[in-house]
């Protein structure tokens, strides 16, 4: 964003709805000092809204949360809006997802609520502005770091939202995301998950249980995890000296029930773990809605290494 | 490198696609801090710009990478490598050493009596022995310069509250088990409230923000109301059943 540092307000918020933060990749080599990661809950769909926008890896865009956000743009934007489908509106039109649009000054962008997905990613060429704060903009509310006020603020009514200007040759690359990279997320999904050293401390019937049932995800689930009801996983160790958890981590608790830990987990925590998501996987558990169903599968670090760098290789430079 | 044959430590523990956890010792102990930082030093120039995050631990090292510049196998392979060269930090005596000057008293520490009655001592004696040690910084998480001190005196240990409080003021002076800590910021908490320091434990103002980093040495000092007033800590009293 150096050749971009001229900013302008750029958008007004008319309606803040339950939960909408500021997200650029995250917060990182500052987890020593107990600072979490923060970032796009849903990564993939992140990663489209920026590329299909035509603004680069690692911009900041706006992480949507379940609906309810009215903006009105007070000048003319490329936009692009990638992840849940939650009833998006230009005036009153729907909003096609997954490629680049204009948004018109003036007009009205609404979000209604989930008919696929939880989260959103709106994406504006240029970027959005705000100051880094221990090198990120990523929003933490819990941390009161990051977002447009530096202080971990989610939206508020009337708030002036700033965006770079970007730097009027077209962007280039593809506008319109291909079917195949589209996600609808009304399918349960199989989430990837690679063992880790606690594993062989589940008994035989609970590693049975962990990989062969649809768990329900509860409804106490946010950006730091996502609690999965479902039978009581049982593990010879009750709780560990704290240590590190990295993104993905699903730890059981001694009630047995599995949370899966986002990118605003702590950073450091006891519990056992069966081992960590893929950071795909995680990103798909992130736009589950409470009650949907999902499925845990162990895998080898193998292929989903060559999907994720793909993934990778397609967006950064 | 530990003194028990039987155990296979140090170990290598897969934490997902882009981490190890390197596994050094089996139980808490001062004697571990100059392998666990040395190891994040070495790690800091072997993996240079594919490293990602380190988050050291009382027993262990959470290496974090980025999968793109670095396979899980040469990920591992290299963290091995340091294992086999590892000798602990001798200048872990230089790590900082912090004064926290620490208004100990029960409008401020809702739990003196209560750890008072738990350990037999009066509560002057709970203070004395809280203060008159040195502590070393273990581990940093829960919430932002959170610092996990240790070790406290046997004496002293009391369980956590069964009911965490729903919110714990900025500075507060805690215990729990063998451990010590002060809260950055007001979060709820379980631990048993002591005092409160007037020390800015994480501050925006200062490069890396915590005041506190693993590896340092803390000793709390107590101080009378007034000096605690006049270095500007927060006098609000606070009930201790809230």
């Amino acid at each position: 964003m150096t050749a971009q540092s001229k900013t302008e307000t750029a958008i007004r918020v008319h309606r803040a709805g339950p939960l909408a933060l500021l997200q650029d990749r995250g917060r990182f080599g500052v987890r020593h000092l107990g600072v979490t990661q923060g970032g796009p809950a849903d990564l993939y769909s992140w990663a489209w809204a920026n590329y299909l926008a035509g603004t680069p890896w690692g911009t900041a865009s706006l992480e949507i949360t379940f609906g309810g956000l009215q903006l009105i743009a007070e000048r003319d934007l490329d936009i692009a809006i990638a992840g849940a489908d939650l009833g998006a509106t230009l005036d009153g039109q729907p909003v096609p997802l997954w490629q680049r649009i204009t948004w018109k000054e003036g007009q009205k962008l609404s979000f209604a609520s989930p008919v696929s997905g939880l989260r959103a990613y709106l994406s504006v060429r240029g970027g959005f502005a705000a100051e880094p704060v221990l090198g990120s903009v990523a929003c933490v509310s819990r941390e009161q770091l990051g977002g447009f006020d530096g202080w971990g603020s989610k939206l508020a009514d009337g708030d002036r939202l700033t965006v770079y200007t970007p730097d009027g040759k077209p962007a280039e690359g593809m506008t319109e995301a291909p079917d195949h990279a589209r996600k609808d997320f009304r399918e349960a999904p199989v989430l990837e998950l690679l063992p880790g050293a606690q594993i062989g401390e589940f008994t035989g019937r609970s590693l049975y249980d962990a990989f062969n049932t649809w768990w329900r995800v509860d409804d106490r689930a946010d950006r730091m995890g996502v609690r999965l009801l479902g039978p009581k996983l049982q593990c010879r160790i009750g709780s560990l000296i704290s240590e590190g958890i990295n993104l993905g981590g699903v730890q059981v608790p001694p009630d047995g029930q599995p949370i899966a830990l986002l990118n605003d987990r702590q950073t450091i925590g006891g519990y056992p773990r069966l081992g960590a998501l893929f950071p795909l996987s995680a990103s798909r558990l992130a736009q589950c809605l409470p009650g949907q169903e999902v499925r845990l599968v162990a895998r080898g670090s193998g292929p989903v290494l060559r999907d994720y760098r793909a993934f990778l290789a397609g967006f950064r430079p | 490198m530990t003194g028990n044959p039987t155990n296979a430590l140090p170990r290598l523990e897969s934490a997902g696609l882009d981490g190890w956890m390197v596994r050094l010792f089996e139980a808490i102990d001062e004697a571990n801090l100059p392998w666990i930082t040395a190891l994040a030093r070495h790690c800091e120039s072997a993996f240079a710009d594919a490293l990602v995050d380190l988050v050291p631990s009382y027993t262990t090292l959470l290496v974090v990478f980025d999968p793109v510049r670095m396979s899980p196998t040469e990920a591992r392979q290299k963290i091995a490598g340091l294992l086999a060269d590892l000798k602990p930090d001798e200048d872990l005596g230089t790590g900082q050493v912090h004064e926290l000057p620490t208004f100990y008293d029960p409008s401020v520490g809702p739990d003196l009596d209560r750890v008072a009655d738990h350990t037999g001592m009066t509560v002057e004696q709970v203070i004395d022995c809280h203060s008159s040690k040195t502590y070393r910084v273990f581990a940093l998480g829960f919430a932002p310069g959170f610092a996990f001190m240790g070790l406290i005196d046997p004496r002293l240990e009391c369980p956590r509250l069964d009911t965490p409080r729903k919110k714990v003021p900025v500075g507060s002076v805690a215990i729990a088990a063998r451990q010590t800590a002060a809260y950055p910021t007001a979060t709820p908490g379980g631990w048993n409230l002591l005092g409160r320091t007037s020390a800015r434990l994480f501050d925006r103002e200062r490069e890396g923000f915590s005041l506190l980093r693993v590896g340092d040495e803390v000793r709390f000092v107590s101080v009378s109301r007034e000096e605690f007033e006049r270095q500007g800590g927060d006098i609000t009293p606070m009930e201790a059943a809230v």
